[in-house]
């Protein structure tokens, strides 16, 4: 039990996906202008990234290493996540309008989020069984999403601020996130 | 030829797809911690991508519509395996050094968008010179950034000491560095309104998604399901009204049969 809260910790602080292994960068600068649609953003993640970790766990353990033949697990990887967002979108829309309405216009954008497959490939490489991969899949989206809504809030806060006119845009919003990976430095020796 | 050199300087200068497109900004940050990282990548990918505008090219006319895009992401999928193997093989310290990003460049924008405006639509040998100059251009990119957070983090270029020991800024090596530094470039870019896709004079793309990957707010993606939500309705609606008029057709027959009758 100890060690699936260090591994939850470890994603979402220490290596946090965003500030420290710069994966899912687009939606991070681009959906982060209001704290709602960054919160919508981080939900749709946090459900997609745990489902795919499970799937994508199980298709290693199950059906790659059986058959010897890890080397494929790119391709099969993105193939797998690429079917579950489609799958997951026809179900919501079907089955739970209401959060097809909240969740739905961000999952077609989730697909080739390099986060996505990072976390996947993550796992694999540190060996995680398939327990442990949904937990390091739950905690790399909680870190995604921490700091999704943090840049969102800042943005907000910083609207009507007086930037100098060349900073205006997209290069205060990178100062930003640099110095929220500063601050998210300091997490290094949490565990 | 001359088409082909055209291609060339689209890719490396005219469309750039780190300082004028900003494509692929995840790699661009990550692995631009020293001088030959970046370039690797940038070669690594440009690798990738002459590949896969080839066979993309080759195969345009095979692949049907509908499923192209799964099509062109088993293509890049089995190309990055490839040159993820040849880099384990032959240069592992390489491999080492850029770890994860290197199956990742399956994700990366650039490929699927080459594939998508370019590839799709050409003969192979413009597509090939099409990936070749976008290829360089993002190692030229990639390249230019990381020589610059090397020389400021560590006081190297390429290895080669120039700044003393004493006078290094260790934190543009680390991770908050390489928002600094593409911050400052935006920035001049502003500056000098030179053409990027921060200050909108970028070129515009023909992407389904946008295919700006650091102005993306979802809307382009939001559009896109209103625009078919719409056209579903619309053809939902349609149907109905053929269904309305054929009955009211049948009803207008059979009455006129039943006048007949009497």
């Amino acid at each position: 039990m100890k060690e699936l809260i260090l591994v939850i910790v470890g994603a979402a602080l220490v290596n946090n996906i965003i500030l420290s292994q710069f994966q899912g960068l687009c939606p991070f600068l681009g959906v982060s202008k209001k704290t709602d649609t960054a919160a919508g953003m981080g939900a749709a993640v946090i459900f997609v990234i745990t489902l795919a970790s499970f799937v994508t766990s199980i298709i290693y353990k199950l059906v790659l290493v059986p058959l010897d033949i890890t080397y494929l697990q790119t391709i099969a990887f993105i193939l797998v996540i690429a079917a579950l967002v489609q799958f997951v979108e026809m179900f919501l829309k079907k089955s739970m309008p209401s959060l097809y309405q909240a969740l739905g216009v961000f999952l077609p954008l989730i697909t080739t989020n390099c986060a996505v497959l990072g976390a996947a490939l993550t796992n694999v490489q540190k060996e995680y069984n398939i327990l442990f991969s949904v937990f390091n899949g739950l905690g790399t989206a909680i870190g995604f999403t921490l700091a999704i809504v943090l840049l969102a809030s800042i943005r907000e806060s910083i609207e009507d601020n007086d930037i100098p006119v060349n900073f205006k845009g997209s290069p205060i919003v990178l100062i930003t996130s640099g110095l929220m990976a500063i601050a998210f430095m300091g997490f290094a020796g949490l565990i | 030829m001359n088409k082909c050199m055209e291609r060339l300087y689209n890719g490396i200068i005219k469309e750039n797809p780190t300082f004028v497109l900003m494509l692929g900004m995840c790699p661009t940050l990550a692995t631009t911690t020293t001088a030959v990282n970046g370039m690797g990548m940038g070669l690594t990918t440009t690798a990738v991508l002459v590949f896969s505008n080839l066979i993309i090219s080759c195969l345009r006319k095979i692949i049907p519509d509908r499923v192209r895009i799964p099509a062109y992401i088993v293509i890049v999928a089995s190309l990055v395996t490839i040159v993820q193997l040849l880099l384990q093989a032959f240069i592992p310290s390489l491999n080492e050094s850029l770890g994860i990003f290197i199956p990742l460049i399956v994700v990366n924008c650039i490929i699927l968008g080459r594939a998508e405006t370019y590839a799709a639509k050409n003969g192979p040998v413009e597509s090939a010179f099409d990936g070749i100059g976008m290829g360089l251009g993002f190692t030229l990119g990639l390249t230019c950034i990381a020589v610059f957070r090397e020389l400021l983090g560590a006081g190297t270029v390429f290895g080669v000491t120039v700044i003393p020991e004493a006078y290094k800024i260790t934190i543009f090596g680390l991770a908050p560095g390489a928002f600094f530094v593409l911050a400052g470039l935006t920035a001049l870019q502003n500056k000098f309104k030179m053409p990027s896709a921060t200050n909108g004079a970028g070129g515009e793309s023909v992407l389904a998604c946008g295919g700006n990957c650091s102005r993306c707010s979802g809307s382009a993606c939001m559009a896109n399901h209103a625009t078919l939500e719409t056209r579903r309705l619309q053809a939902e609606e349609d149907a109905l009204a053929a269904k309305k008029a054929a009955v009211a057709q049948k009803q207008a027959e059979l009455s006129a049969k039943l006048d007949k009758k009497d």
